[in-house]
């Protein structure tokens, strides 16, 4: 981590209540992305991943609970008043949203959704807002920018989709661009296309972002620094290369594990993960990995690892047995 | 992973078209005879026509001649004079009480739809209280203490469709309160007041007008049933109800006094459900053009 940073998540926990009970979804986390960089988070379907981007953002749902601290560029999100923190979203915090189909306005015209996102930030006039908005669409790929303000999001494909929402995101120049499974909804060449412009464009504006995801490739390539969830808790840590050259965690692992690797030989099983994660409602006593997990022993079933440092620098771990250490297992 | 840059010919990209959608003839047969009844009724003091209210006693259920086209009723009133001036009561009743429920109902629900907790119960619990409350005790409470009145009877007609709309609009503001293009807007800074008026009316906006058109042919029918049981406007003002209500002390003798009246309900009901549906049809773009 280089310089201060501009976010950083402190102890934060989100919980929500159910009919079944308390629903642990964010378990004491801490995070933090400097200006410019970029942090993947890394996780399973359900492992708190969305709740914790909707903490930083404060949008979690009424009932939530939540703990701890969202410093913003120097002030907490989570005790601003309403007026202040509506002004820095957008302006200073965006989003991009998993599913374009349902991420705009369906009976608003792309150009309506743009132009008035600028005008209200930006206090643009209405001739400025437009001119704006057909550049900004240039710049995310989009052809005929002119001609597309006028057409409805239905008349849009999924990838034309999504190029839009980053471009509403980007309209006001924001200092961090929060991208929660941005490519999930759409097809494996598109992926690419939009991670690639996602990562121009933060190039471009020197913006931090962070990647919610839960394909590691998606991270691979583009982030300097990755975070592993699983059940509400981040498990690893690390700048990106020393996770995939020097992982501890036996989670990161399975999961690198399942990715399909090109060189693969024809019909070779897919290594899974066996069993599924633990019901958030009545967390373990011990690791919550630690059932699924192949090296676990006893210690893992009665504690709860804490995040410890590696030896490499701001690489961190919570397991008893990291893998590579005389401490864990050997592989 | 692959890279693939997207770079495309400005010329060779595909500009968008616009797609003009037929209408087809029964929609312009229906907004000619909307037209038609509403110019009749807006300009009936400058048609030659023979006053509303002129009893002729020697022409008791005449037919239909060159001086009455449609015959006269059982007073002796021109039966067509009747028809359009009681078009003007009709329509302006028709129109104005489901504005009012569109208004107050919809405005109701969308917000109790979107702020959820104790104003919602608030606003659905009063809204079950005015359902069960019966209409017609209404109706009648009203008039007897306030007289009969156009005012009253289009603000008696107005209050009950509130429920309704709010209905409408309450469960389509929930349906769209949780998606995600709202969270979007919330997370670009909107605030309620923008997200309620540009995020969650336009789109709850369609289904309420359909809603409306519905209203107004609903309204006008039950102003009729009001009028037939005497507790439309007073006599000796003319609409389409009291018309039909008056026409059926005759219904052996002279069939086309309650008909006339009921064929001309139907058809303006008809058309506006027609219009309605076709207008919804169109301007909804939600409905892909895929």
């Amino acid at each position: 981590m280089t310089g201060p940073a501009l976010l950083s998540v402190e102890d934060v926990s989100v919980n929500l209540p159910t009919p079944r009970g308390n629903l642990r979804a964010v378990d004491r986390v801490d995070l933090s992305v400097g200006a410019g960089r970029t942090l993947g988070i890394v996780g399973e379907s359900g492992c708190g991943k969305t709740m914790l981007s909707r903490a930083i953002l404060q949008l979690l749902p009424k009932k939530a609970m939540l703990s701890g601290r969202v410093m913003f560029d120097g002030e907490d999100l989570v005790r601003l008043d309403r007026e202040r923190l509506r002004k820095l979203r957008g302006r200073s915090l965006a989003v991009v949203f998993q599913d374009p189909m349902t991420s705009l306005n369906p009976v608003l015209t792309i150009g309506t959704q743009l132009i008035e996102t600028l005008q209200e930030h930006l206090e643009l006039d209405g001739v400025a807002a437009k001119m704006r908005s057909i550049e900004l669409l240039a710049a995310v790929g989009i052809p005929a920018p002119e001609q597309r303000l006028a057409q409805y999001p239905h008349q849009l494909s999924g990838g034309m989709r999504q190029r839009v929402a980053i471009a509403i995101a980007l309209s006001c120049e924001p200092k961090l661009l929060i991208a929660d499974e941005p490519t999930t909804a759409l097809d494996v060449t598109i992926q690419a296309q939009i991670l690639d412009l996602l990562a121009r464009e933060q190039r471009r504006r020197h913006m931090a972002m962070i990647i919610i995801t839960h394909d590691l490739g998606v991270v691979a390539g583009r982030t300097d620094e990755v975070a592993v969830m699983y059940a509400g808790r981040v498990v690893e840590r690390a700048p990106t290369p020393d996770l995939f050259k020097k992982m501890r965690m036996p989670y990161t692992e399975a999961l690198l594990a399942a990715i399909p690797k090109i060189d693969a030989k024809p019909h070779t099983p897919l290594p899974a993960i066996s069993g599924r994660p633990p019901d958030p409602t009545r967390p373990l006593k011990g690791c919550s990995f630690s059932p699924r997990c192949k090296y676990a022993w006893a210690q893992c079933q009665i504690e709860k690892p804490r995040l410890e440092d590696a030896d490499s620098p701001g690489h961190q771990y919570a397991c008893f047995r990291p893998l590579n250490t005389t401490a864990g297992a050997l592989t | 992973m692959a890279t693939l840059e997207l770079s495309v010919d400005e010329a060779a990209a595909v500009s968008p078209v616009r797609r003009t959608r037929r209408l087809g003839l029964l929609f312009w047969i229906a907004i000619g005879w909307m037209t038609f009844v509403f110019a009749l009724a807006a300009f009936a003091d400058l048609l030659p026509l023979p006053s509303p209210f002129h009893m002729d006693m020697l022409e008791r259920r005449a037919p239909m001649s060159a001086e009455h086209w449609l015959g006269t009723d059982g007073l002796g009133r021109d039966v067509l004079s009747r028809l359009i001036y009681g078009a003007r009561i009709s329509l302006i009743v028709g129109l104005c009480a489901p504005v009012i429920g569109l208004t107050i109902g919809g405005a109701l629900g969308i917000l109790a739809g979107y702020f959820r907790g104790r104003f919602e119960t608030l606003v659905v619990g009063s809204m079950d209280t005015l359902l069960a409350f019966p209409p017609l005790i209404l109706a009648l409470a009203v008039t007897a203490y306030l007289g009969q009145s156009l005012v009253n009877l289009t603000a008696i007609l107005g209050v009950l469709g509130i429920p309704a709309f709010m209905r409408v609009a309450r469960a389509t503001t929930l349906t769209l309160a949780r998606r995600e293009f709202v969270i979007a807007a919330q997370a670009l800074g909107a605030s309620h007041a923008r997200i309620l008026l540009r995020e969650l009316l336009p789109n709850v906006f369609l289904p309420l007008f359909a809603f409306f058109l519905l209203g107004v042919a609903i309204t006008i029918v039950v102003e009729g049933a009001l009028s037939f049981l005497g507790l439309g406007v007073p006599p000796p003002i003319s609409s389409w109800g009291i018309m039909i209500g008056e026409g059926r002390e005759s219904l052996e003798i002279a069939p086309r006094l309650a008909f006339i009246p009921a064929v001309t309900m139907f058809l303006t009901v008809l058309s506006f459900n027609l219009v309605g549906d076709t207008l919804r049809a169109l301007t909804d773009p939600r409905q892909g053009a895929l």
